[in-house]
Parts: C-alpha cells; structure tokens; sequence
C-alpha cells in the first residue's frame, strides 16, 4: 500500500502542495524539450527529402560549433576586432563550412549510393559521424571548449518570476533559444509549404523517381536539405554551448532525438517539435517525482520507454503518415 | 580450375543436403580449423592470441548472434551490448552463487537468461519495423545500462560498480581469473565459438532458418503462407541475444578478466553492428569477415607508425583511426554495399569460371 500511494498520490500531492516547483520542472522540461527537438528537427528534414536517416546530425551539431568556436579563436589570434566583428566573422565561416560539408556528403557518400536499402544510408552517416569525430578531434583537440557568448550578444542571467506564493527563475538564454526555436520551425514550415523549392522537396520526399521525371534536381534538393540541417545543427550547437561547453559528450544526447522522432513521427515538423516538449517535459516529471522512488537517473531511458508506449497504440508516431501495407 | 565442382557426384539426398557439398569447401573449413587448433596456438605469442585471437572470436560470436536478427529475420537491433551485458552479469552471479558448477555450464546458462530478456524486449517488434524498432531496442539498452549501474544486487554489492571474475577450473585447469594462460582462455573460447557456428549454420538452413528469412523478406506474405509472426520473430530475437549474452559472458569471463557496466554501452552495440553490415547481412561467414575488419584492422593501423619509423602522438593516431574507420565504412558500402561475404562470393564464381571470364 505504501508503495502504491508513493507511486500513484505522493507526487501529485507533491504537486498540488508546492506549485511553484512544478512550474520550474516544467519550465526546465520545456527547455530541454526545446534542444531535442531542434536536433529531431536536423533528423526529420533529411528524412523528409531524402528518405535517409541521419544518424550523423549529433555529431554535426558538435562539429558547428566546435568550427564556430575553433574559427573564432583563430580570428581573434589575427587580431580581428572587436570581439563581435569575429563572431560574426566566424558564424558566416561556419556556414560556410555547413554548405561544403553538405556539398561533399551528397558528392562522397550520397551520390553513390543513390537506390541502395534504407539501412545502408543509415550505415553511411555512420561512417559520416566517426569521419567527423575523427576530423573534430584532430583539428580543435579533444578538450571542451567554452561558447562565445558575449560577443554574440546572447542574453544572460535569470528573470524571475513571483507565481503561487513561491518563484520560479528562467535563464534567459532558455527564453532566447525557445524563441528563436519558434522562429526557426515557422521559418521552415512556410519554406516546406509555400516556397518552390519547398514543394520540390515534398516532391522529392514522395518518389525520387517522379521527382526526377518532372525535372527536379536530386543533387540541388539534397545539398540543400543537408545545408538545412547544417544551420539547425549550429543554432542547436549554439544554444548548447551556450548552456554547457562544446564537447562531444552532446552526441549522446543527441540519441535522445530518436524517441523524439518515434513520437513525432520522422516526417513531421511539427511532430519534432511536439514530440521534442513531450519528451523533454515527461523526462523531468518523471525524474523530479518518480525518480527518488527507483534510484536516480531514470532520466536516461525514460525517454524511450515513454516513446515506446506511444508506438505500440499509434506505430507510426503522433503525426507521422499512415503506414499502409501492400503485397 | 581451383573450385570447381564438376564431377562431383551426390548419389543420395544426405548428400546433397550436406552443410558443404563441394570437396573443395570441405577441404578449406578442415585447413582453418587446423589453423585454428594447432597453427596458431603453436606459433603465436601472447599478444597475437590474448589481444588479437580471443576478443576476434567473441566479437563474431556477438556479430553472428546479430545477424541472425538482422540479416537473416530483418529486425534491426540496437540493444546488441546490452544483452551481451546481460549474459556477462548472468554468468558472474551463477557463478558466485553456485562456486563448484563447472564454469562452462553456467556461460552457456547465462545464454539462456540473455535470450529471455531479449524475447521480452522483441515483444513489440510484432507492431513496429524498422528504425521504429531500432528505437525500441534502444530503450532496452539504456534501460538494461541503467539497471547494470543502479542494481547493486547484480555486482554482489562491492564497492567499485565492477564485476572481478573469480578463477574457476576446468580439469583441474584454471581457464578463467589472472592466472588462467592466454593459451587455455583461447581454446575454450574456440571450441565455444565453433560449436555454436556449426549450431547456428544448422539453424539458418533448417525450418525455422526459413520462417525467419521468409519473414525478412516480406512478413506479410510469410503469414499468408502460415507462419505466425510473433513465434517467428520471438525465436529470432531469443536465438540472437542467446549468441550475444554467450559472448558477453565470454567477454568479461575470458578476455577481460573484469569488467563495468560501461563495457556494454551503446557504443558496443554499434560497433557490433558494423561487423554485421560491413561483413554482410544474412551470412555467418560475414560475421566472421565482418568482426576481423572492425576489430583487427584498427590494431594494425595503431601498429603501422611505429613499425614504420613514424613519430606520431598516440592521441593523434587515437583521432586518425576514427577517420579512417568512418572513411572505410563509407567506402565499404559504396563499393561493395552487400558486404564482404558477396566480396568472397564474386571470388567463388570467379575462381569457378577461371581462366575464362564468363
């Protein structure tokens, strides 16, 4: 009985009791819902065009940054000042960094492999992510490395707001990341429905082979889906460093977008999103309430398990495309 | 001119259902197991057999246990590390639960505690495919990581988190703990190895061999000609982590000597399947081919600079591997996507027509 009351009244007693904490543990679930889901983002995009699964994005959004970190030090050592003129310097420079790496992914590895079994692309990002561990590391050192923040002008420091008789603080950076998050996902939903390239890349999504037939460029869609990627991963890369350092422990995390694209579903913007909130905002409930009852650290497969509930009553994710079978 | 199987007649049907009908065939698996058993015990020293031979044969093991899974059912695992983990904290608790049961018994055994683990965690692949059902293997192998870390039940309460294996003896030979030679922990861990291959080459040619690849191939069809899904897939998934919960155990009991649950990480999961998918999908051979390229061609690369003369810093060498393994891998699959075991059979054929091209 003890048991049963710890697990099913406790934490929402808990809940009731001191609102405030709740609302803070939601705030820090939404905020780490946001970074999943801009990686999911990365996942979904390159998805959605080119039917392959991008295993390489956790590492794409270490490698940004650490390019963006490595460029700005390299820029600041030439005496570029001040300090924002080299930022931005090496922001341009990354992206520029992004649209060769995705220029040479579609000439090295996509290219050939064009008509080959879906996990044999997915073999091939593989590949992709020890190739850019490897150059990561051999080029900007293993060591993590602090993000620019002030010279971008991120915004620092917490707001805090009275609510509920207690307070509940938000860091700024978190509020700027999940606006420019909005921002970003709007930005991509009009260019996915309204724009031409957008509906070749739709097109593309449905049959490379009809796509090609009315004249769309495979190799044009495709190094711009992965230039795409690329900036979600900087801006993701960003906002993480931001919050932590530059390492390359963010390619665990990373897997953690694969709950997220089960939930949303892989072709789905707006699944990435949602699916992002669900999981990051369910992994803190979780971990905050029910997680001093198994020992601490559920936070690692809670993810996965509540994806997995998800799958067995909807198999192809909360928006995903119905999965129609034929002989 | 070299393989050819002209002449050679089969005058009844056990013959012609042989593992290897053609002479030639017979001949090369009898001249590797004689390597095997007697060439490379009797010329190589400690390192080849303690850093090369061992970990080589139970990472096939591992590979072979996977792509029963995934190239012969079609089910793509990523919980491969987890439920060799499963198998290496099985086998550690019999074994210090019960002290006098012959080591041997209880690595087999813990096989057994794998695979139902892996039937539970195969459950849902009845409803998803796919990478759906890759993410859900994922789920079984962060939960099982966070079990080996969380449950200090499974480590017998010591302080350190680790697992140290305990020696245990084997006719009065020691074959597992410090003071077990290179040369024992590798014959048992062959004569494992080629006893389960030769099991599992029975396996995947026999009935339930066929279910699974027909379910491969295309599930639905497959149950249209009545073979039930979930037994199917539930075998295959009991089957591989059988495999890979016997190499786990293999792992820590006879190559490692100890070890924490960090040995079955993620990471290990993938590296196995690479083995799998750059060796080829749907052949034990590949397992074999597979596991050599991953694990050894790495050791050989961290050999080359100083064998060459080269000054490198190891760090660098550390980073340089990892491009050269994501190079390789790409190139693998460009050049030859079905992996190594359709490499060796281009050359079967070739050899057949040999010295004519077609």
């Amino acid at each position: 009985m003890d048991l049963l009351y710890k697990i099913f009244i406790d934490p929402f007693v808990q809940m009731g009791t001191s609102p405030d904490l709740l609302v803070q543990t939601l705030w820090e679930g939404l905020v780490a819902g946001v970074l999943y889901a801009l990686i999911a983002l990365g996942f979904v995009l390159i998805f959605k065009a080119s039917g392959v699964f991008n295993f390489a994005q956790g590492i794409m959004v270490v490698f940004a940054a650490l390019t963006f970190v490595g460029l700005y030090q390299v820029l600041r050592g030439w005496g570029v000042s001040p300090g924002d003129v080299a930022a931005y310097c090496a922001l341009a420079l990354t992206i520029l960094v992004m649209l060769g790496l995705a220029y040479g992914v579609e000439r090295l590895v996509l290219k050939p492999l064009v008509n080959q079994p879906d996990i044999i692309l997915f073999m091939a990002t593989f590949g992709l992510t020890y190739f850019l561990i490897g150059v990561g590391e051999l080029v900007f050192g293993g060591s993590p490395k602090t993000m620019v923040i002030e010279d971008l002008h991120l915004p620092r420091g917490a707001v805090e707001f009275k609510i509920f008789g207690g307070f509940v603080s938000l860091q700024k950076i978190d509020i700027a990341a999940t606006v420019i998050a909005s921002l970003m996902v709007a930005a991509l939903a009009v260019f996915f429905q309204k724009t031409r390239i957008g509906r070749a890349l739709r097109a593309v999504a449905d049959s490379h082979k009809a796509a090609l037939s009315v004249g769309i460029s495979l190799e044009q869609i495709w190094v711009i889906v992965w230039f795409a990627a690329g900036i979600v991963a900087l801006a993701t890369g960003i906002r993480w460093g931001a919050k932590s350092e530059v390492s390359f422990a963010l390619q665990i995390i990373a897997l953690k977008a694969l709950p997220v694209l089960i939930l949303g579903g892989f072709t789905s913007i707006p699944g990435a999103i949602v699916g992002g909130i669900i999981i990051g905002v369910g992994e803190k409930i979780g971990e905050f309430y029910w997680g001093p009852l198994l020992g601490s650290g559920i936070e690692s497969w809670l993810a996965y398990v509540i994806a997995l509930v998800f799958l067995l009553f909807r198999p192809q994710g909360l928006f995903g495309e119905r999965i129609i079978e034929r002989i | 001119m070299f393989y050819r199987e002209v002449g050679q007649y089969k005058t009844n049907y056990v013959a012609d259902q042989a593992v290897f009908p053609i002479l030639q065939d017979r001949i090369g698996l009898g001249v590797i197991l004689l390597i095997a058993f007697v060439v490379i015990p009797l010329t190589g020293d400690d390192f080849l057999l303690n850093a090369v031979m061992i970990p080589f044969l139970i990472f096939s093991l591992a590979a072979m246990g996977l792509n029963i899974l995934t190239g012969y059912t079609g089910l793509l695992s990523l919980g491969t590390g987890a439920f060799m983990g499963v198998g290496a904290f099985a086998c550690y608790k019999l074994t210090t639960i019960f002290p006098n049961v012959n080591i041997l018994i209880w690595v087999i055994c813990s096989g057994f505690f794998s695979a139902a683990v892996g039937a539970l965690f195969g459950l849902p692949s009845l409803r998803i495919k796919g990478f759906y059902l890759a993410v859900a293997t994922l789920a079984a192998q962060f939960f099982l990581d966070w079990c080996f870390i969380r449950i200090p039940w499974l480590y017998n309460y010591n302080a350190s988190g680790a697992i140290q294996v305990p020696q245990r003896m084997l006719f009065d030979i020691p074959i597992t703990g410090p003071t077990a030679t290179a040369m024992t922990r590798y014959y048992v861990v062959l004569t494992i190895v080629v006893a389960m291959t030769w099991v599992a080459s029975n396996l995947v040619r026999g009935r339930i061999g066929r279910m699974w690849m027909a379910i491969r191939d295309m599930d639905i069809a497959a149950e249209l000609i009545g073979i039930r899904p979930l037994p199917t897939k539930l075998t295959s998934f009991a089957v591989s982590s059988f495999y890979c919960g016997v190499a786990g155990a293999l792992l820590v009991f006879l190559w490692y000597g100890g070890a924490e649950a960090d040995v079955f990480n993620v990471n290990q999961s993938f590296l196995i399947l690479f083995m799998v998918i750059i060796g080829g999908l749907g052949s034990l051979l590949g397992s074999y081919l597979g596991a050599a390229l991953i694990f050894i061609l790495p050791i050989v690369l961290r050999m080359l600079p100083p064998a060459l003369g080269l000054e490198i810093r190891s760090v660098t060498v550390e980073h340089l591997t990892f491009v050269i393994i994501g190079v390789r891998i790409i190139v693998f699959l460009i050049s030859e996507p079905h992996g190594l075991a359709r490499l060796w059979q281009v050359t079967k054929q070739k050899l057949r027509v040999w010295p004519f091209p077609y």
